[in-house]
């Protein structure tokens, strides 16, 4: 076990090393300057060189690849091009929003979708089981902002039940920051609960065609006990593998919400990173995201045996 | 009738409806039977008779499709099949029990053996934990599995097959049903553990007077085991008697036929060895698995171990064995299907052992496989014509030259020729295999290797793909390698034997020395085990 988490651990070294230099080169080849966007419109062709050595740009690309690689190794993520703070800073900041719209989302999929998989397959064939995969199509096939607006227009404009748009801290009113988190975390949802149900369906039905079914069966047991206990603890593994892999969909959907929603979270900052052509901020986030990745997909196969005993690394 | 002696399984006239589309209209048709308490019945038929759908019935647990017609099961007199869903529940584990055939699978496998068996008292007894363990230790001790505080909290991959059957009865049993339902126990144990297992059962419930109704389509399980046999065909039941009498005095032609298919353990005078030249030989070959982990020492599985063997042109070397002895290993390395690790493979002259792929392709023509499940082994998308020339055609021969000699081979396998364009689902086992046994002929090899090619096959039907293999060879003079775990089919079919156990040969020579008088102590246990083999099956004219 401590085996395979090591292993699995100095994996993520290449794995980053390889999304560091796609980041830093596929940054550097795509037009636009950001020391033009910095100088703005009326800037002077001096003023923007001017900036331009200021920030580093005017060195060979591979000098500037290495420098900032060794400021990484030393847990120097540099300076923000635009927003003049540290990334580092910047992203502590802007983490809260991402990290309680990403749980909450995670949280409502799971709680929504699994049961409702769970009676899909088990009342399979039915009208239920009709609704519950019409659904999911329908999930999957909605863009995440049409969701969000729907959602707004009847809870928030016309019912009025809840804040159009904003971001409270959780220690600021938590309150205030439950009734702001509440559309956004079900706008995310949608496609998670899409995705689970699906899998979790698919994984169940195949759970209850197994021989120790018909052996629990054969036991007089409730059909409760035969579902949960008998079924389901089986068709786990399948379902976090697709949590895992949709965790990866989540940081793309966060964009999405954040910014249908304002929240200010790690989403928009990098909407905005991006859209100011601001590459330390950038590249910095999407390390982050690869990190979050591939540790979230490390748990996620550790708790694979939790579930399967027969399961060991 | 006395009370003691009731039945406690009645079957009366008994109907169960097919859905619609069916090849048939009932799966079962009026099939009336028996069980006295301490009595064991079997049921016997081929797949397809029904006699699963019987136990499956009587348990109420029915596939949805099927639909039990008409009739009565009276258990202890009470009519089960007007029983609701939650008597039903009641009645299992408690007054009826089921065992099912395969113990791999038949067990959950995340949770421990022991609270599987602790939900049939925690459903059915008010027993508190502590009441219950002692309990469950107690049955652990009864169907003898070693250390019951151990396989109390193993998990099902821990335990061997035979151990996992064990854990299967004890939970069927722990509560005393006075009846015990046993839907082919022992088919996919290895023939030793069949014989512990089987006798297991006949003296747990002869113990507690238990009345079981065992299914099989192994006659020597049935002579091994049963009191009264029931035979089934096509849902019908065609005859019923004590078991003395209808193996060695059966009615019924069914019957009749079913019992002459049954082959002999006694191996069949094969005539002195012929002088061909050697097809194939193998010198000290030898298959290594090893696992590599990074921190850990790597777990070193030797499946195949200085293994010497030679096959001469016309003849039938048998490779016998239990499940992980080593014999498909070998089979799959002298096709170069897996590599082996050690040791020399010379295909006439050539040694094939250690050759690379590319120099290995021309020779690949030469081996050729029949494979043991006919429904896995072909590929549903193509039709059967087209699996037979694609070997041909890599080779070089044209489309048309290929399809006349597919056609020719039907008719050498005994199908009609007419039917190359169907898809493989449009024939029955016993069909595909012979068309899997034309797709390897058509390659013309040298060495046709039979890896359980007859195992999934009912007995009618085997013995049909047995005579048929044999006259292949006879006619084709082609070598033959027969890897199979059935001691009466080796006795039938090879000319040598070589039987072996853990990787190794244990004793390898003619038929007839190595079924008349073996010397090696493994192979004497393995004989030993056979059920039935106290029996001679007669062979009755069917006419």
């Amino acid at each position: 076990m401590l085996d395979f988490i090591i292993r699995r651990l100095i994996a993520i070294i290449p794995v980053l090393t390889v999304v560091a230099v796609f980041v830093f080169l596929m940054l550097r080849l795509t037009p636009g300057d950001p020391a033009a966007v910095i100088a703005g419109d009326n800037a002077t062709s001096d003023q923007i060189a001017d900036i331009r050595t200021k920030l580093g740009l005017d060195e060979p690309i591979w000098t500037q690849f290495v420098i900032w690689i060794s400021n990484i190794l030393q847990g120097n993520f540099g300076e923000s091009f635009f927003f003049k703070k540290t990334v580092a800073e910047l992203i502590a900041q802007r983490v809260e929003p991402t990290l309680a719209l990403a749980i909450c989302t995670l949280v409502i999929a799971v709680t929504v979708a699994v049961p409702m998989g769970v009676l899909a397959a088990y009342r399979h064939g039915s009208l239920l089981d009709r609704i519950v995969m019409g659904f999911s199509v329908l999930g999957f096939s909605v863009p995440v902002f049409v969701i969000g607006y729907c959602l707004i227009y009847v809870f928030a404009i016309e019912l009025g039940w809840l804040p159009v748009q904003g971001y409270i801290r959780i220690g600021v009113s938590f309150w205030g920051f439950l009734e702001r988190m509440i559309l956004p975390s079900i706008t995310l949802a949608v496609i998670f609960v899409a995705l689970i149900a699906r899998m979790t369906r698919a994984s169940v039905l195949e759970v209850l065609n197994e021989d120790y079914i018909r052996t629990a069966r054969a036991k007089g047991l409730s059909n409760r006990v035969e579902l949960m206990r008998h079924a389901l603890r089986n068709a786990a593994v399948p379902i976090l593998t697709v949590i895992g892999l949709g965790i990866a969909g989540l940081i793309g959907g966060a964009v999405v919400t954040e910014s249908v929603y304002g929240l200010p979270g790690l989403g928009r900052l990098t909407v905005e990173a991006v859209l100011s052509r601001d590459f330390p901020t950038i590249q910095t986030v999407i390390l982050l995201f690869s990190v979050v990745y591939v540790v979230i997909n490390l748990l996620i196969d550790i708790s694979y045996t939790l579930f399967d005993p027969r399961i060991r690394y | 009738m006395p009370e003691a002696k009731r039945p406690v399984l009645e079957v009366r006239n008994l109907s169960v409806t097919l859905p619609t589309g069916a090849d048939r209209v009932h799966a079962v048709e009026k099939v009336s039977f028996t069980v006295a308490p301490g009595e064991i019945v079997c049921l016997v038929g081929e797949s397809g008779s029904g006699k699963s759908v019987i136990a499956f019935t009587i348990m109420g647990l029915l596939a949805k499709a099927l639909k039990p017609s008409s009739g009565e099961i009276l258990l202890e007199g009470e009519n089960i099949l007007a029983a609701d869903e939650s008597r039903l529940r009641e009645l299992r584990c408690t007054r009826m029990s089921m065992i099912f055939q395969e113990p791999m699978t038949a067990l959950n496998p995340v949770m421990t053996c022991g609270l599987q068996i602790d939900e049939v008292l925690a459903t059915h007894t008010k027993l508190d934990a502590a009441q219950r363990k002692a309990k469950i230790i107690a049955i652990l001790d009864r169907v003898k599995l070693p250390e019951p505080e151990r396989i109390y909290a193993s998990y099902p991959h821990q335990l061997s097959g035979g151990q996992r059957q064990r854990i299967m009865i004890a939970m069927a049993l722990v509560l005393d049903p006075v009846l015990l339902i046993a839907d082919e126990p022992t088919t996919a144990l290895d023939v030793t553990t069949q014989a512990e297992i089987l006798k297991l059962i006949a003296e747990l419930q002869e113990g507690q007077g238990t009345g079981v109704l065992f299914i099989t389509h192994d006659f020597g399980v049935v002579a091994e085991i049963a009191h009264r046999v029931a035979v089934l065909r096509w849902g019908e039941l065609v005859e019923m008697g004590p078991t003395e009498k209808i193996l060695s005095r059966p009615e019924h032609a069914y019957t009749k036929m079913l019992i002459s298919s049954v082959p002999s353990i006694h191996p069949a005078h094969r005539g002195v060895r012929k002088d061909g030249p050697t097809v194939l030989r193998t010198e000290k070959l030898g298959k290594t698995y090893s696992g590599n982990a990074f921190f850990q020492k790597a777990r070193v599985v030797k499946a195949a171990v200085d293994v010497d063997l030679d096959i001469r042109r016309g003849e039938t070397l048998g490779i016998v064995g239990e499940s992980g002895s080593g014999k498909s290993t070998v089979a799959r390395c002298i096709a170069r299907l897996i590599d082996p690790t050690d040791g020399k493979i010379f295909l006439g002259d050539t040694e094939i052992a250690t050759m690379s792929a590319g120099k290995l392709r021309p020779h690949r023509r030469r081996v050729q496989i029949v494979f043991q499940d006919p429904y896995r082994s072909m590929n549903p998308r193509i039709t059967v014509g087209d699996s037979i020339i694609e070997g041909p055609m890599n080779f070089g021969l044209k489309r048309d030259e290929a399809m006349a000699r597919a056609r020719k081979l039907m008719e050498t396998v005994r199908l009609d020729p007419n039917s190359l364009d169907r898809y493989p689902h449009q024939f029955s086992g016993g069909q595909r295999q012979r068309i899997c046994i034309a797709r390897a002929l058509a390659m013309e090899p040298e060495l046709l290797i039979a890896d359980e090619a007859v195992s999934a096959l009912d007995v009618s039907v085997q013995k049909q793909v047995l005579e048929l293999l044999d006259e292949i060879r006879v006619r084709l003079n082609l070598a033959v390698l027969f890897i199979t775990h059935d001691l009466r089919v080796a006795a039938q079919i090879c000319d040598y034997v070589a039987v072996m156990s853990k990787g190794h040969v244990v004793e390898y020579g003619s038929a007839e020395q190595v079924f008349g008088a073996p010397k090696d102590d493994y192979t004497k246990a393995l004989f030993a085990a056979a059920p039935g083999r106290n029996w001679e099956f007669g062979k009755f004219a069917t006419a």
